[in-house]
C-alpha cells in the first residue's frame, strides 16, 4: 500500500512538478515571444470543458432510459470535439509565435549550367538509331503490364457471360405458391388485387423466379398474337422483377370505376416504370424499355394455376444482346 | 319522387353560385327535412339534390356512353351505388371525397360539406338501394404494432410510404395516412378507393386489419429516435440535409481559423 503511494505521489511530482530551466542555447532559432497567460488559461478552460463534455457522453449513455439520450449522447460528444477544436485554434493563434516572411522565388542560379544540362540530355541519344521503334516497344510492354495488373478483375464474375441471365426456374406444369408455399388457387384470385407467386420447390432467390398475378375481366385483354390462352379465366402472370433497373414491382393501380379513372397498371417503385397487365405488360410510362416478360397460366383439373411454359422474353434489367435469345428453362439435372 | 328531384333542380337553379356563369356551378343543397321525416326520405332527397347527377336516379349509375347533363349543366360519370351499402358513403362523405368539385377528379380529402345528421340521412337512403356490407366497426386496440408494421409493408407502404407519409402512383396521388380514422382505414381496404387495390379477407382477415390500424395510428406520431424527421424521406434526403449543413459549417470554419489574427 504504501509503496503504491509512494509511486502515485513520484508520478504527480514528475508530471507537475518544476523542471530545473534547460540552459539557454547561445542563439534562439525562433526568437522568444511575450507569455500569455491568458490565452494559457483560455485553453486550459477548454480542455477543461472538453473533458467535462466526453465524461458527460460516458455518464448519459451509462442512463439506458434517459428521454432524448440519443440527442444528448450526439450533444456531448459534439462539444466536447467542439471544445477540443476550439482549444487548438486558441494555441495556434494566441501561443504558438508566428513569423511571417515574404520571399520571391530566387532567380535561376547558373543558367549556363542549366542549358549545358540541357544539351547533355538532348545529345546523349546519339545511338539510337530506331528511336520510334523502341517507344513503341515500351509502350507495348507498358500497355501489357497494365492489362495483366487489371486481368484478375475476370475473377470477380462471369463478364461476357450472359447465358445465365436468360434461365428462370419455371418450365410447364410447374405450379404457382404463394410465400407460404401454399397452390395458389384459380378460384381465390379476385379481381383488383394483386398476388405475389413463385415456382414450387424452386429457388426463390433467383431474379426469374417471382411473379406479380392479377386478374382482369377477359374482356379486357388485348394481348399480343400468340398469347391466347396465356390467361385462362382473366388471371395473367408477370415477372415481379421491372425490366428497367430490377425492383420489385410492389404496386398495382387499379380503378374502382374504370371510366373515370387511370386503367390498371403494374408500378415499378423506384422510377415508377408503369406496366399495362391488359397488353402483355407493355410499357405504358417510365424509363423501362421493354416490356414486363408474362408468364402463359393453365389451371388444372384441381383448380390449381400451373405454368404453361416459359416467360415470353428475358427477365430483369436489360444487358447487351438481351433480345437475341428468349428465356430458357432450368439447366436440365 | 319526380317533385322532390325537380325542386332540387330549381334550388340549384336559383342559388347564388348559379348566377354567375363563370366558374361553374358548384355547391351543396342542403335540404331542409320537415320534423318527422323518416331518414331514408330525407337522405333521398339529398341524394337528388347532390349527387344523382353523377350517380344516376336511384343510384343505376352514370357512364360516359350515357351524355347526361345534369344540374347546372354538370356532365355526369359515376359508379351504380345500388348494393355498395352503409359502408362506401361512411368512407366518401365523411373524408369529405364526395361530392367531387368536377369530374373526373381524384376523389380528395377535404372539408366535409354534409352535416352529421345529413350524412346519416344519405348512408341511409343508399344503404336501402341493395343489400351491402355495413359500417365496419375495426378494433385497433387488440392490435399488435409490430405485426400491423410487417402488414403495412407488405401491402399498404409500397404506395402510402412506411410512414404512411403518401406518395405517387403514376397518374394519381397517393393520399397520406396522418388524419384517418380507424374506420376509415377499415372501410379504405375493403373498398379500395380510385386506384387503390381491394384488399378481401382472404388476403387481410380483420385480425390482421386491426394489427394494421394500430400500426397506422402509430405512424401519426412516430418515435424518432434521432429528432429531425425530415418527413420521413429516408436516409439518402438525410445525408443529403447533413452533408450540406456540415459541410457548409466545416468549410466557414476553415474559413475562420485560417484567417491572420490582428495581433
Amino acid at each position: 500500500m504504501s509503496r503504491l503511494w509512494k509511486w502515485l505521489v513520484s508520478a504527480v511530482v514528475l508530471l507537475l512538478g518544476r523542471r530545473p530551466p534547460r540552459l539557454e542555447r547561445d542563439e534562439r532559432i525562433v526568437p522568444a515571444g511575450e507569455p500569455s497567460p491568458r490565452a494559457e488559461f483560455a485553453v486550459l478552460a477548454l480542455l477543461g470543458l472538453a473533458t467535462l463534455c466526453a465524461v458527460g457522453f460516458v455518464v448519459v449513455y451509462a442512463f439506458n432510459h434517459l428521454a432524448h439520450q440519443t440527442q444528448y449522447l450526439g450533444l456531448s460528444l459534439g462539444l466536447a470535439l467542439a471544445f477540443l477544436a476550439a482549444a487548438c485554434v486558441v494555441v495556434s493563434k494566441r501561443l504558438v509565435v508566428e513569423e511571417q516572411i515574404e520571399e520571391d522565388y530566387p532567380p535561376p542560379a547558373h543558367p549556363e549550367e542549366i542549358e549545358e544540362i540541357e544539351r547533355i540530355v538532348e545529345e546523349s541519344d546519339s545511338r539510337f538509331t530506331r528511336k520510334r521503334l523502341l517507344v513503341l516497344g515500351a509502350g507495348a510492354a507498358g500497355g501489357a503490364l497494365g492489362v495483366a495488373a487489371i486481368t484478375p478483375a475476370l475473377s470477380l464474375g462471369p463478364f461476357l457471360q450472359t447465358d445465365p441471365f436468360y434461365a428462370t426456374p419455371w418450365r410447364r406444369g410447374l405450379r404457382l405458391v404463394d410465400e407460404l408455399g401454399k397452390p395458389l388457387l384459380a378460384d381465390e384470385i379476385e379481381e383488383s388485387t394483386f398476388y405475389t407467386a413463385y415456382p414450387e420447390r424452386a429457388n426463390r432467390e433467383q431474379i426469374g423466379a417471382p411473379l406479380v398475378v392479377v386478374r382482369l375481366s377477359p374482356s379486357e385483354l388485348h394481348l399480343p398474337d400468340g398469347r391466347g390462352g396465356w390467361a385462362p379465366r382473366g388471371i395473367l402472370a408477370y415477372s415481379k422483377i421491372c425490366t428497367h433497373a430490377g425492383c420489385a414491382i410492389g404496386l398495382y393501380r387499379t380503378p374502382l370505376f374504370a371510366p373515370a379513372e387511370p386503367k390498371p397498371a403494374l408500378v415499378c417503385p423506384c422510377h415508377y416504370s408503369t406496366f399495362d397487365p391488359a397488353t402483355g405488360g407493355t410499357v405504358l410510362f417510365g424509363p423501362a424499355g421493354r416490356p414486363l416478360p408474362q408468364l402463359p397460366l393453365e389451371v388444372d383439373g384441381k383448380g390449381e394455376l400451373r405454368a404453361a411454359g416459359n416467360f415470353s422474353g428475358p427477365v430483369g434489367p436489360s444487358w447487351w444482346g438481351v433480345r437475341l435469345h428468349g428465356a430458357r428453362g432450368p439447366a436440365a439435372p | 319522387m319526380r317533385s322532390a328531384f325537380a325542386v332540387a333542380v330549381v334550388l340549384v337553379a336559383v342559388s347564388p353560385a348559379v348566377a354567375a356563369a363563370d366558374p361553374p356551378p358548384q355547391g351543396i343543397v342542403h335540404v331542409r327535412a320537415k320534423p318527422g321525416t323518416p331518414l331514408r326520405e330525407w337522405g333521398y332527397q339529398l341524394y337528388a339534390g347532390n349527387c344523382a347527377t353523377c350517380h344516376g336516379p336511384s343510384g343505376v349509375g352514370v357512364l360516359p356512353s350515357m351524355p347526361t347533363r345534369g344540374a347546372g349543366d354538370i356532365r355526369g360519370a359515376g359508379p351504380p351505388l345500388a348494393g355498395v351499402g352503409a359502408r362506401a358513403p361512411d368512407f366518401y362523405l365523411r373524408t369529405g371525397y364526395m361530392p367531387l368539385a368536377h369530374v373526373p377528379m381524384q376523389p380528395r380529402r377535404s372539408r366535409v360539406l354534409f352535416s352529421d345528421a345529413e350524412i346519416r340521412a344519405l348512408i341511409a337512403y343508399i344503404a336501402s338501394l341493395g343489400p351491402g356490407p355495413p359500417i365496419p366497426t375495426p378494433h385497433p386496440e387488440r392490435g399488435n404494432v409490430a405485426a400491423g408494421l410487417h402488414q403495412f409493408t407488405e401491402h399498404c407502404a409500397g404506395c402510402h410510404q412506411v410512414v404512411a407519409e403518401g406518395g405517387y402512383v403514376t397518374d394519381s396521388r397517393v393520399p397520406p395516412l396522418k388524419d384517418v380514422t380507424a374506420r376509415q382505414v377499415a372501410e379504405a381496404v375493403r373498398i379500395g378507393p380510385y386506384v387503390m387495390p381491394t384488399f378481401s379477407k382472404r388476403q387481410i382477415s380483420d385480425a390482421q386489419l386491426d394489427s394494421i390500424i394500430a400500426y397506422v395510428e402509430y405512424a401519426k406520431h412516430p418515435h424518432d429516435v434521432g429528432g429531425w424527421s425530415l418527413g420521413h424521406l429516408g436516409p439518402v434526403p438525410e445525408g443529403l440535409v447533413a452533408w450540406l449543413i456540415a459541410g457548409a459549417a466545416l468549410v466557414a470554419t476553415c474559413i475562420v481559423i485560417g484567417k491572420r489574427f490582428e495581433a
